[in-house]
């Protein structure tokens, strides 16, 4: 299941929503969309699922054209809209039946997939109660399984843990993890943590635009700025601003050193390196040949939150 | 593949929800509950036996009632998002329209069914003539289905129910009042006008003459709701 999207534009009235976006999603690919409110996350995936057409551009689907192979591309997705529609009125059991149904599956198989999704989605202790009763935890819950309940090779996902608690978050996550092996998954989030914990790849999307397209790792690394090291060490020096720290100063790479603390003989200091180097040993060798005893060494690297925040603010 | 399989499915659902609301038995009450009163009216206090009044008393029933009942079917749908659910299973837009349809009139025929007990009360008492009261109801099966098609239409069209309830009435009133207005308009026009009245079908089935004229009339102008719901679902590709 691979989708390869090209130069898709969406605009509404004028204003375009996406704005030339093209990318390739191999199988077995867990993809993270992140981006801030509006930036068109969910627009994108109502075009991929063939809800709405886009303004130009095409998306395939196993090489299959979206706007003319729309029943057969639908066929292979399982969705999972953003505020997780559901019908209210119906109990668990009869609303998975109905969507099974809907994806053509019928008597025997429809009451495998039923109890094997009531199980993989932990349903099985309100699988009779109606969906209105439910907390929100159980309606994602359900919301998954119904679009997991064909056995789709494409799962898309909008926004899937929103307005979970944190427990009900990692339970999801670990639920996507257990399919993705197989599965070719896209998800939408602003939650970065959680592309983090569950995306192979990133792509953020700000104005209508890609960004940013990596693993979470490649994009922390592309986007490291300076480097800060804190470091704390115990001397004895009762003026560590000359005892010490032109001496952290003289080691290479080293741009600037500053006290941040110091009591009783022990100072720490945080030290700012020149992009792609690592300082931490030499740090290290200076602390023993001058006698100092390093009590602590923490690099704080470029965390997701700052490349996407660099990416969306202007 | 491009078969009605997915109809059934959503027929039963739609069918289901009506009645596990209250709004299949509120229906199904008042209307036996109208009909009732003006049926055992006529035949109390004036002695005649007689499912006129049913035939005459239903079509201005229906013009309320049937966009009350359709006026949920697409614009709840909407509403919720669970439209953008089903419109993007490997489901067509016309079985969606079908579905919802075929369940609403089923819902119709509940209703009316148990207005037949009135027609049991008049075998008893007399001899009855049977045709027109069997061509009756299948006019009222027909006009019903018109206005359900028409209600359904004015659903597609917004998210609003209420809305829906008033365009849905709007649309059923102007075809209902089409030749009532005869005498206003130019000869020239008093004929389209006559032609697109649906109580001017309706009055010639409910008589017992089953013409074709009305037949193709009624299954066109619900066919062409249909359609136009179909369409209007479709709208969002726009």
């Amino acid at each position: 299941m691979s989708i390869a999207v090209r130069n898709l534009v969406k605009n509404y009235g004028d204003h375009p929503a996406i704005n030339d976006i093209s990318f390739d999603v191999k199988t077995g690919e867990i993809l993270g969309f992140l981006g801030p409110n509006g930036a068109g996350k969910t627009t994108t995936m109502k075009i991929l699922t063939c809800y709405m057409p886009p303004t130009s551009g095409s998306v395939e689907v196993d090489g299959m054209d979206i706007s003319d192979k729309s029943l057969d591309v639908r066929r292979k997705i399982g969705y999972l809209p953003e505020l997780n529609p559901l019908y209210l009125d119906m109990n668990v059991l009869d609303y998975l039946e109905y969507s099974a149904q809907l994806h053509g599956m019928r008597g025997q198989t429809v009451q495998r997939r039923l109890k094997e999704m009531v199980e993989v989605c932990g349903l099985g202790d309100v699988r009779h109660k109606d969906i209105g009763e439910l907390s929100k935890g159980y309606r994602q819950r359900v919301g998954l399984a119904q679009a997991m309940i064909h056995d789709p090779e494409l799962l898309i996902l909008d926004e899937p843990t929103s307005g979970l608690d944190p427990n009900q978050i990692v339970e999801i996550r670990n639920l996507m993890k257990h399919l993705g092996t197989a599965k070719t998954v896209i998800l939408s989030t602003h939650i970065l943590s959680e592309v983090q914990a569950t995306c192979q790849r990133v792509l953020i999307i700000n104005e209508g635009k890609i960004v940013a397209d990596g693993s979470p790792e490649q994009l922390q690394r592309d986007f490291q700025g300076a480097e800060t090291i804190t470091v704390e060490f115990k001397s004895g020096s009762v003026n560590p601003l000359e005892d010490i720290a032109p001496k952290i100063r003289s080691v290479p790479y080293v741009n600037a050193v500053s006290l941040l603390s110091h009591t009783d003989g022990i100072s720490s200091f945080e030290v700012h390196v020149e992009k792609g180097h690592d300082v931490r040993e030499s740090l290290f060798r200076i602390a023993v040949s001058e006698g100092w005893v390093m009590l602590e060494m923490h690099r704080r690297a470029t965390t997701l939150e700052e490349v996407f925040h660099k990416l969306t603010t202007s | 593949m491009s078969g009605f399989s997915n109809v059934g499915p959503i027929y039963r659902r739609e069918l289901r929800s009506y009645f596990n609301s209250p709004v299949a038995y509120v229906v199904i009450i008042v209307f036996l509950a109208i009909i009732g009163w003006f049926f055992s009216n006529n035949l109390f206090l004036i002695n005649v036996a007689s499912m006129r009044v049913v035939f005459d008393l239903v079509p201005l029933v229906f013009l309320f009632f049937i966009p009350a009942i359709t006026m949920r079917l697409l614009a709840e749908e909407k509403k919720s998002g669970t439209l953008e659910l089903l419109t993007t299973r490997p489901v067509r837009d016309v079985e969606i329209v079908l579905g919802k349809f075929l369940a609403c009139w089923t819902l119709l025929a509940a209703a009316l069914a148990p207005t037949l007990i009135y027609l049991i009360t008049l075998l008893a008492l007399g001899s009855p003539d049977i045709g027109p009261v069997i061509a009756g109801y299948l006019g009222l099966l027909l006009m019903g289905g018109v206005y359900i098609a028409i209600g359904l239409f004015a659903s597609s069209l917004t998210e609003n129910q209420i809305i829906a309830f008033i365009v849905g009435f709007l649309i059923v009133l102007a075809l209902y009042l089409a030749d009532k207005v005869l005498m206003y308009v130019p000869q020239s026009l008093a004929s389209i006008l006559e032609f697109l009245a649906i109580d001017y079908h309706f009055s010639s089935i409910a008589r017992g003459v089953i013409d074709s004229r009305n037949i193709i009339y009624f299954a066109s102008v619900l066919g062409f709701a249909l359609t136009l719901a179909t369409v209007s679902l479709q709208r969002r590709k726009w």
